[in-house]
């Protein structure tokens, strides 16, 4: 019986568990509810994948209303891969927390905002497991507005106005992604992902539905902040707690890829109608841009948490570099790089949450010296800063390895040179890290700092570990990135 | 505060009854025809918040204090998504009230008035949330000499 509502309870677990935080207005309550709700989340993501290896295809029925008519959860290997990083990366950083959010805030804002934490993530799990067009959309603001209440939570005064920033931008996203949808609806009367992959394709050279297409692009690469569509994303992680960059770094922008590639290739019918557009050469450029402009910005950040945001937007232009191609090769890379990307950052915020947690900044200036006082911290650092240069025996190489194998499979040499030269300039930032904090004198602030919390380290370390693992066994991160990128060319839903 | 003012003060009590009727209406009416539970709570609120406005924040809040706001909004969820999970113990997909009835018309009409019972009680209290906040920060700004 449990198996069978499993897609359910994949949204149900957290959203039960966000009114029960806030019913208890206890800090330590609301986190062992976090706690217990985002590993039962993570469990079922699980669950689900290995369903859907064994028998394919899950539909379930929302309130026993039959699609296309109901709303249908609907689970493939593509979403499912989604699902799991999501609800994993989720239930890593909770334990993380506790520490951070019971010094800084009191009982009541404690539970506050792991209720939100359970929102945001009842949001985004929702947005992958629905298969239907506007169950997408009121997910997606449930997950946002939650997720600009955990930015405004920052301790820099300044995340009150990225929390604002980020509201506008994602609002007018997610109206955009609205009127797409809507148009879908007016030229075919369903809102079912699979009903709609069915009926596009006869009408898909109509004005109507090539404006959806156009107001989806724009909505969805708000939402996964292509550039030059990011600029809410620097400030917003920049100035957030610990745990909500962490948290969005590693879920919120996956999330929108993912849609990115439902709407494209399975709604809009396989790879060829996307291909058929201009959108593929767009995107190509606007990913090289995003991956040149955006790390060169970070090389120049002082504030290390705003390096790491701009890296991000980089390495978001690198999977939609992946997903450009519009082939397997690429597509899997893309997966992989989602999936590897959603460790390294989440990793890399909450070891510098453990700074900002001991020295109350993450400046450059101030983290001299601080190798020596926080080893562990630097050392995961370090570690994920070189699996986001692509260093082989980390999991950034082996995403990266793929998409420089997609653009080969084009003959594109000068690709490969692009991104290869886009590396050297992650190894620019990543180095400066490291030779400030390894390299100098102590600063005055570093000068009586101790190593982090471990109830901080040991929850970062876990990813950390988690970034050479799959460096060196890509059974489950390529092996089924390449079964999902199959099925996405393939159209199949 | 409008507190000096008769006709606004009798105007408001004559009309209190009547918003809090009509807001049941449309929250019983949901079932059978345009209404609803959001409907319905955004009239209870408005209700509480226009006599707020009339006769000050202080005396709304005595009405429905600002502890029993918070404890709703979180509990009209819990009633949302408990609902579902009441139809999932009995053996039915989330959300399929079928099962909650002697008979399947039974259930779903049950299940539906929880529902929105649930959806009432979060959209009042949000609503109330707010503008106890804002309210109460123009109080703040009034302590501090009127420069809100």
């Amino acid at each position: 019986m449990l198996a069978q509502h499993l897609p359910a309870l994949q949204v149900v677990i957290p959203l039960l568990a966000a009114p029960l935080c806030a019913l208890f207005r206890r800090g330590f309550i609301g986190w062992l509810i976090a706690v217990a709700a985002t590993w039962l989340a993570f469990a079922a993501a699980i669950g689900l994948l290995f369903r859907v290896l064994n028998e394919g295809v899950i539909s379930y029925a929302m309130g026993g209303w039959a699609p296309p008519i109901g709303i249908e959860y609907r689970v493939d290997l593509i979403n499912v891969f989604v699902l799991v990083v999501v609800s994993g990366v989720g239930s890593v950083i909770i334990p993380f927390a506790r520490t951070g959010t019971a010094a800084r805030f009191n009982d009541t804002d404690q539970a506050w905002f792991y209720a939100m934490y359970l929102l945001a993530l009842t949001g985004l799990l929702g947005v992958t497991i629905t298969g239907d067009a506007f169950n997408i959309f009121v997910f997606l603001e449930i997950s946002s507005l939650a997720s600009y209440v955990m930015i405004a939570m920052g301790r820099d005064r300044r995340a009150l106005t990225a929390a604002y920033q980020y509201l506008i931008m994602g609002t007018v996203g997610a109206t955009f992604i609205v009127i797409g949808i809507g148009l879908l609806w007016a030229m075919t009367g369903t809102l079912n992902l699979a009903d709609l992959a069915q009926r596009i394709p006869e009408i898909n050279d109509t004005r109507p539905v090539l404006a959806a297409l156009a107001f989806l692009t724009v909505g969805i690469s708000l939402k996964l902040a292509l550039f030059p569509l990011h600029l809410w994303l620097p400030n917003a992680y920049a100035y957030a707690p610990a745990v909500t960059s962490a948290f969005l770094a590693g879920t919120a922008t996956k999330v929108a890829i993912y849609l990115f590639l439902r709407f494209f290739y399975t709604v809009f019918g396989g790879g060829g109608f996307f291909e058929s557009t201009p959108l593929p050469e767009m995107f190509l450029v606007l990913s090289v841009v995003a991956m040149f402009a955006a790390s060169t910005v970070a090389v120049f950040q002082d504030d290390v948490k705003r390096m790491f945001a701009y890296s991000s937007v980089a390495q978001i232009g690198l999977i939609t570099l992946g997903i450009s191609y519009v082939s397997e090769t690429g597509l899997t890379g893309a997966m992989t790089h989602l999936f590897n990307h959603a460790i390294i950052k989440a990793g890399i915020f909450m070891l510098l949450g453990g700074v900002m947690f001991r020295m109350a900044s993450v400046k450059l200036e101030d983290m001299a010296g601080i190798g020596r006082k926080m080893p562990f911290t630097m050392a995961g650092i370090v570690i994920l800063g070189l699996a986001l240069i692509g260093t082989p025996g980390t999991s950034g190489f082996i995403s990266k390895w793929w998409i420089v194998l997609a653009a080969l499979e084009k003959d594109q040499w000068w690709l490969v040179a692009l991104i290869l030269l886009a590396s050297l300039i992650t190894m620019l930032y990543v180095g400066r890290i490291v030779e400030v904090a390894y390299f100098r004198e102590p600063s005055a602030k570093a000068a009586d700092v101790r190593e982090a919390p471990l109830a901080m380290l040991i929850p970062a370390y876990v990813l950390v570990i988690a970034t050479i693992y799959f460096g060196l066994d890509t059974q489950w991160s390529v092996g089924l990135a390449q079964r999902a990128a199959a099925d996405l060319l393939a159209g199949i839903y | 505060m409008m507190r000096d003012t008769v006709i606004l003060r009798v105007v408001v009590k004559l009309l209190l009854p009547a918003i809090l009727i009509f807001a049941l209406y449309v929250q019983f009416h949901g079932d059978y025809g345009p209404g609803g539970g959001f409907q319905a709570g955004v009239a209870a609120a408005a209700a509480i918040i226009l006599y707020g406005m009339v006769f000050g924040i202080d005396e709304a809040k005595k009405v429905v204090p600002r502890r029993i706001v918070n404890t709703m909004i979180p509990l009209g969820v819990l009633i949302f998504a408990g609902t579902g999970v009441a139809s999932l113990l009995l053996g039915e997909n989330y959300l399929d009230y079928s099962p909650l009835g002697s008979k399947p018309v039974k259930g779903q009409h049950l299940g539906i008035l929880i529902v929105e019972a649930g959806v009432f009680i979060t959209v009042a209290s949000t609503m109330l949330a707010i503008f106890y906040v804002f309210g109460g920060r123009a109080d703040e700004a009034d302590e501090k000499g009127g420069e809100g």
